[in-house]
């Protein structure tokens, strides 16, 4: 008998089939691996599990223990045992760790708490799973890694019988994985069953019974993890050969048209502490120069600083076509030829209640319009080439930039920083959150940039990206350099061996 | 095409649209519930648009203000500070109207830049520089009268808020409005052609100019039925319009919706976000300098009480014109709008004979209604 089983699962939005047919078992003691590209409908099917998306709102049936449940909310799947950690944290930081362990449910007799049973409860649960957290910090002391352990203790301390992790460790260290790992397997012992998100296929395999793959919403198999391989797992979740996204261009390169040199860069909340340390590189016309690492290594850090967008401090010389320019300010870098494609594009790369043609002159807005008095007609004209050429998909310049798809939007911001004539682009995290076919165009739009001799920075947690795309990676790991490959050289294995600083 | 543009441009059309039937529907109502129909007289009309324009020139700042993401509760005070030292150079020191009128605008500024550089440089949340504002300069009305209210007998200074201006001045400037109106639909329409963007359709876009032109026209008549344009009104229809040209035809005013929208976003894209917020704060401030004058020259007099609570005025009338707290949204038509619609209740609820605490019990209900109908039609749409 499953201890949870979703049935025929179909979830609609409008336009999309997010889950089309989906059915998965999971077994007490069960350390089961949910994989599929981005947009496959994993999380999806997490949200319909946990209640987010209330029953009612998708077809299909789900039972726990055998009982048929219907979620109206996060409280009635926290009720059956079902305990979601999600990718966000979602700790309060400026509470401690035992206030948040127990937020919502403090022990307390008529309203008042009892802080001693408490932060008791708290220290007995952390000691058996051996986490020396002190349970009377502030969470957001604590770093992301613990922060996450934090997170899998309130789970237990609800009586999870169901424990569902979406990409845990992408921001924990090795030895912060490893004791992650061994809290899973003594939670597997004690018959709890673990759906587990994740790209990394080295972990899933390592720790997995078994290994469901999703794709554009629907079930593509489920295998026993022992009786699989991962090059079965990958064809299975791209269901073409990878080769094909990749068109391997050559560029030819001309003079250097970027050069760094003993970039440092210090933490905005941590003083001293080094997120770039003394890197320094350089980039030429017409080559792509891709920057690998794992979340947290210092990529974000290294271009914001270069840009002079960094919060906290920061030290580097830059040259621009040989010339040692000052950059103070992002506006510095864009008239000295900097553009740069931020992370994170709701955050940092738009406004989304405005317009499509608003979003895209705001870098360049002085030259596409006019230097004091703006020009709608103008700007609408210089728009209407990057729109057509970058195929974004919307009826008008006049169309909210909110209201697209990630594709659409991501392409907005890449033109956006194409209309103020870069000589070198950097693009960070380009196609995160995005369809393929999105991915394949911005991709053949790199390519064609750095043929017309645009210097290209591309940093990319995806590493067949930046592996298909660069002309040579360096590798960061910590804030340091700790690889540096030519295309030829270039394998997943090398990268990754000095993304994880085994080199 | 068409479908696309529904998603903004009528959706702010179409408020303003609602707004002006809600203001339709409020003067109807005055103007059939005021005994002898009082209300919609060439005469009251003039009082009301006097009575607003202290509060429509400060709420033209204040949407800038509160486009770019902040917030001034300080301008209320500054009317009071601002107006008192004019009033104290004319009397005490016996200087001339000039220098009254540029100290008074250049007091506005001056704590327009301090203000905004406390919050942009040093992080100071608006709120809480202002509201500091709110009581200093508050009091250093006090301590500047001593107290005490002091008269200004200049009469040229006392038609900045009370005088009109001849109908046949009204007429000319009606004349220049409607072709300017005429010029711009053209400048549109022949734009279209300079960069490819499809035919010119010179027939609809005069067409649409029509509308705006006869409102000008109107508005002269009816305000020469009574007296001619009130000096007052004039100088609030010359800023409103300064305010709408900056909001849309200007890089600033662009950037004040792009900082308000997302300040990261603004930020990486080459903003100067701190320059352009010490640059919003100073303009309101040199606005609130001239509502100060207005207002001293309306009553006659410099009070330690003058302007008491003439940012929540202003700030609910950008509120009830659809602008967001939040930033990034927002009109100065929506926000001379709403201080019309504000004006027009206590006008009418005065004709009324209402008394005043159900007049504020009133005012209070509408402004949180306006802003609770406005969050669930946005919800919906």
């Amino acid at each position: 008998m499953p201890l949870l089983e979703m049935r025929n699962i179909v979830k609609e939005f409008p336009g999309v089939r997010a889950l089309d047919g989906v059915s998965f078992t999971l077994d007490a003691g069960e350390f089961h691996s949910l994989v599929g590209e981005n947009g496959a409908g994993k999380s999806t099917l997490m949200k319909v599990l946990s209640g987010v998306y209330p029953a009612g709102t998708f077809a299909g049936e789900i039972l726990v223990d055998d009982a048929a449940r219907h979620f109206r909310g996060i409280r009635d799947s926290e009720k059956a045992g079902i305990a979601i950690i999600f990718q966000e944290l979602s700790l309060v930081k400026e509470l401690t760790v035992g206030e948040n362990i127990f937020l919502g449910r403090e022990p307390s007799r008529f309203g008042v708490i009892n802080w001693s049973d408490l932060y008791n409860r708290a220290t007995k649960l952390l000691q058996d799973l051996n986490l020396p957290i002190d349970p009377r910090v502030k969470a957001g002391s604590l770093g992301i890694g613990q922060q996450q352990l934090v997170e899998i203790a309130k789970a237990l301390s609800q009586d999870a019988k169901i424990l569902v992790l979406d990409e845990p460790t992408a921001a924990l260290t090795e030895s912060e994985v490893e004791t992650l790992f061994g809290i899973l397997e003594n939670l597997r012992e004690r018959g709890v069953g673990m759906i587990y998100i994740s790209h990394k296929l080295d972990e899933v395999f390592r720790m997995s019974d078994r290994i469901t793959v999703l794709r554009d919403g629907k079930t593509v198999a489920t295998h026993i993890a022992a009786a699989t391989n991962k090059n079965d797992i990958i064809a299975a979740m791209v269901g073409r050969e990878v080769g094909d996204i990749f068109p391997v261009t050559t560029h030819t390169h001309g003079a250097t048209a970027l050069s760094v040199t003993g970039l440092t860069t210090y933490s905005a909340d941590i003083a001293d502490k080094k997120l770039v340390d003394n890197v320094s590189f350089a980039v030429k016309k017409g080559e792509v120069l891709g920057i690998a690492g794992l979340m947290g290594a210092g990529r974000s850090e290294l271009l914001m600083s270069i840009f002079a967008a960094w919060q906290g401090k920061y030290t580097r010389d830059i040259e621009v076509d040989g010339r040692p320019v000052k950059i103070n300010s992002p506006s510095d870098a864009i008239d000295n030829g900097i553009g740069f494609v931020t992370e994170d594009r709701k955050r940092f790369g738009l406004i989304l209640e405005q317009t499509i043609v608003d979003n895209m002159t705001l870098a360049g807005l002085k030259r596409l319009s006019g230097r004091i008095f703006t020009n709608r007609t103008k700007e609408n004209h210089a728009v209407a080439g990057p729109m057509k050429s970058l195929r974004i998909k919307a009826n008008s310049p006049m169309t909210v930039a909110g209201t697209l798809s990630g594709g659409n939007q991501q392409k907005i911001v890449l033109g956006k920083w194409l209309l103020t004539n870069p000589s070198v682009l950097f693009l960070d995290e380009p196609t995160r959150g995005i369809d393929v076919g999105a991915k394949q165009e911005i991709y053949a739009e790199i390519n064609r940039l750095a043929k017309a001799g645009m210097a290209i920075v591309l940093v990319s947690s995806e590493l067949p990206e930046v592996l298909g795309l660069s002309d040579r990676i360096i590798v960061l790991h910590e804030g340091r350099v700790t690889g540096e490959f030519n295309r030829e050289e270039a394998t997943p294995e090398k990268v990754m061996a000095a993304a994880t600083g085994n080199h | 095409m068409e479908e696309a543009k529904t998603s903004r441009i009528n959706a702010t059309a179409l408020r303003a649209y609602i707004m002006l039937a809600v203001l339709g529907l409020i003067w109807i109502y005055f103007h059939w519930a005021t005994p002898g129909n009082t209300f919609l007289t060439a005469r009251n009309l003039s009082n009301l648009m006097t009575q607003m324009s202290v509060t429509g020139i400060i709420a033209v700042g204040m949407l800038m203000v509160i486009v770019s993401g902040n917030i001034d509760l300080s301008v209320g005070s500054v009317v009071g500070f601002a107006g008192g030292i004019a009033a104290f150079l004319m009397t005490t020191w016996g200087f001339g109207l000039p220098v009254a009128i540029i100290a008074a605008i250049l007091v506005g500024v001056a704590v327009g830049v301090f203000q905004g550089a406390l919050t942009a440089y040093l992080n100071i949340p608006a709120f809480i520089v202002t509201l500091g504002g709110l009581l200093a300069w508050r009091g250093a009305v006090k301590w500047l009268l001593g107290g005490n209210t002091i008269p200004v007998a200049d009469e040229t200074f006392k038609a900045i808020g009370n005088a009109n201006i001849p109908a046949t001045v009204g007429w000319v400037l009606a004349g220049i409005a409607v072709l300017a109106v005429i010029y711009s639909a053209y400048r549109r329409a022949s734009s279209v052609q300079k960069y490819g963007l499809g035919e010119t359709n010179y027939k609809s876009e005069l067409l649409k100019a029509i509308i705006p032109a006869g409102a000008v026209i109107a508005f002269i008549a009816v305000m020469n039925a009574w007296q001619g344009v009130p000096v007052p009104v004039l100088i609030m229809l010359a800023v409103a319009l300064l305010g709408a040209f900056l909001t849309n035809s200007t890089v600033f005013g662009r950037y004040l919706y792009a900082i308000g929208g997302n300040p990261d976003a603004a930020r990486l894209s080459g903003i100067n976000d701190k320059r352009n917020i010490v640059k919003v704060y100073a303009l309101l401030g040199a606005l609130t300098g001239v509502a100060s004058l207005i207002f001293t020259a309306r009553v006659g007099s410099a009070a330690p009480d003058a302007g008491v609570l003439k940012e929540l005025d202003a700030i609910a009338a950008c509120v009830i014109g659809g602008a967001s707290l939040m930033g990034g949204r927002g009109t100065i038509f929506g926000a001379c709008l709403g201080a019309l619609i504000m004006a027009s209740l206590d006008n009418g609820m005065s004709l009324l004979n209402v008394r005043d605490f159900m007049q504020d019990i009133i005012k209070g209900s509408i402004l949180v209604a306006a802003v609770g109908l406005d969050m669930v039609g946005r919800r919906q749409g």
